[in-house]
């Protein structure tokens, strides 16, 4: 037993060092002072991170992936929480079906959602704008936030809510002063995560966009062009950074539910 | 009365979200299903019903290869991560003690950050002047650029695995933490080596998780777009290339349609094998 503990061990530490090496290149290169991405280092400079100062359609790409994401992960975790609140609370009729259709996106690969909305919207004759954007990543966020929110509700006990009603409390002021703040870290964490998705999509918003790039999109275009390397990887050491930051957060908030089961799709277990 | 009652509140609250679905999911999809049977001279649809798409689709070597190859791709990432994920989740759930929240972040944490990112680097790393090979130059390993790096299936695979190995590590670990322990002690005692024990207990046991891991890993690779085509070169290109170059550069939507609805097909067929395969090899324990 002792043995085959220390294999597993090598096995463990080999994979983080796998995981995590590739990610370790951006801050290394970010701060090199050369214009191509190779060993040896030749020595300390910021001016990659300069650079990215004066890209004015880089910034106008992030205020594009900025009020996509706080728009479609906004819209996610309402729909998400209606799903949620409706799976953990009531029993009705078509119930399975209808939420397992609401969660068929997350079993989609992205491209054949990108390739469906892009379908619709041609044939309605709409034009691609950022709106389009939206509704692609609302579509496709809204599955993570129900597992989130289903969690938080579950967490729930239902005798609490029960007891506001008998004491006299109206079914909005139930939900406002008891059960509102009882999910609050599922969707904290449900915001969170539905914006580092959002931030990071790159095919439904390249179906989608039209002529206003996101982010990623910004940055697939930079990637044809080799004097450009450095500043990309600047901007990805950033970007490394703000998605830590985050999932740090949306972990603390996560421990605050104290669950460790939404990550299996228990939509009935009660 | 009281079911009527839950009837009423439950789809009071799912129908905002289950009309947005049908609006975004359910009719794109039979839009873009409808598109595949009509074909399109330049710029003009002709709405005549109409088998060609799928003629071409499932008959023509262009595209019987890129689906070949898309099928393989992902069946052999799906393989190695889950060889890979399987003794992580184990060590994890066995051994992770006081610390497996903090394994299992530290696991988790880079697939949270920039997928484009960090396929673009594999590239970096594999290219012709890329990180590999100017660190073997530079040790002096080498003298020449190793050139069968990049731009072939195998760079796909390794980026595809590096990419989802974090998140089949996920629904293997809650089924094994789901596993009784003392079942494991009975073994024991009732005679059972630790292989035997493995292979009889631990590893039925946790087969839901592992079918979950595959579908979690299969499902998005092989509609993956961007790593082909950063790493994959000509000779690694895969479907998902094919129907966006049909949707743009050629033009030709109701082809790029037919090649979705087939991935599609695909996808849900071998999914629901797997499930299929899941649900019997649990009836047997």
């Amino acid at each position: 037993m002792k043995k085959s503990n220390k294999i597993f061990k090598v096995i463990v530490i080999f994979f983080l060092v796998f995981l995590y090496a590739p990610a370790l290149l951006l801050p290394i290169f970010s701060f090199n002072n050369s214009k191509v991405i190779s060993f040896p280092l030749s020595g300390f400079s910021t001016i990659w991170f300069e650079e990215l100062l004066y890209e004015n359609t880089l910034h106008n790409a992030l205020f594009n992936s900025l009020l996509i994401a706080i728009s479609s992960t906004i819209l996610a975790t309402i729909l998400g929480t209606l799903v949620a609140r409706a799976s953990t609370r009531y029993i009705f009729y078509g119930k399975r079906i209808s939420i397992t259709f609401i969660l068929v996106p997350l079993i989609l690969p992205e491209i054949i959602l990108g390739v469906c909305l892009l379908t619709v919207l041609i044939q309605l004759g709409l034009d691609l704008n950022l709106w389009s954007v939206v509704l692609g990543h609302t579509l496709l966020i809204t599955p993570f936030s129900t597992l989130i929110m289903v969690s938080a509700f579950n967490n729930l006990d239902i005798s609490l809510e029960e007891a506001s009603l008998d004491l006299g409390m109206s079914s909005f002021q139930t939900f406002r002063i008891i059960i509102l703040p009882m999910v609050s870290p599922g969707l904290i964490s449900s915001l969170l995560i539905g914006f580092v998705i959002s931030l990071d999509e790159f095919i439904i918003a390249f179906f989608l966009t039209g002529v206003e790039p996101t982010l990623p999109v910004y940055i697939w275009s930079q990637f044809r062009f080799p004097a450009k390397l450095p500043s990309t990887m600047a901007l990805g050491t950033i970007l490394l950074i703000v998605s830590l930051i985050l999932v740090s957060l949306f972990e603390y908030f996560r421990r605050r539910m104290e669950l460790y089961n939404y990550y299996s799709v228990g939509l009935d277990q009660k | 009365m009281y079911f009527s009652e839950h009837n009423k509140k439950g789809w009071r609250l799912l129908g905002v979200p289950f009309i947005f679905a049908i609006f975004l999911l359910a009719v794109p999809i039979a839009t873009m299903t409808t598109l595949s049977f009509w074909t399109q001279d330049y710029l003009t649809l002709i709405k005549t019903i109409t088998l060609d798409n799928y003629k071409q689709a499932w008959f023509q070597p262009v595209f019987q290869t890129l689906f070949a190859r898309s099928l393989i791709i992902s069946l052999t990432v799906t393989f190695i991560t889950i060889l890979f994920a399987f003794p992580i989740a184990y060590y994890i759930s066995f051994y992770g003690g006081k610390r497996k929240a903090l394994w299992l972040f530290l696991i988790t944490i880079p697939f949270w950050t920039s997928y484009l990112l960090r396929m673009f680097l594999w590239k970096v790393i594999l290219g012709y002047n890329g990180v590999l090979n100017s660190f073997f130059e530079w040790l002096g390993v080498i003298t020449e650029p190793l050139t069968f790096l990049l731009y072939n299936s195998n760079a796909v695979v390794l980026a595809l695995v590096h990419g989802w190995a974090p998140f089949a590590i996920l629904p293997i670990f809650v089924s094994l933490e789901k596993i009784d322990r003392s079942l494991l002690e009975a073994s024991n005692d009732l005679g059972d080596n630790n292989l035997s024990q493995f292979f009889r207990i631990i590893l039925p046991l946790s087969m839901p998780g592992v079918i979950g891991a595959v579908l979690i890993i299969f499902i998005p690779c092989i509609g993956d777009y961007i790593t082909p085509k950063l790493v994959g070169g000509p000779e690694g290109l895969m479907i998902a290339n094919m129907i966006q170059v049909q949707f743009s550069k050629a033009n030709n939507a109701p082809l790029a349609a037919a090649l979705s609805v087939t991935s599609l097909l695909i996808v849900g067929i071998i999914s629901l094998l797997f499930v299929f395969l899941n649900r019997k090899y649990l009836r047997n324990y």
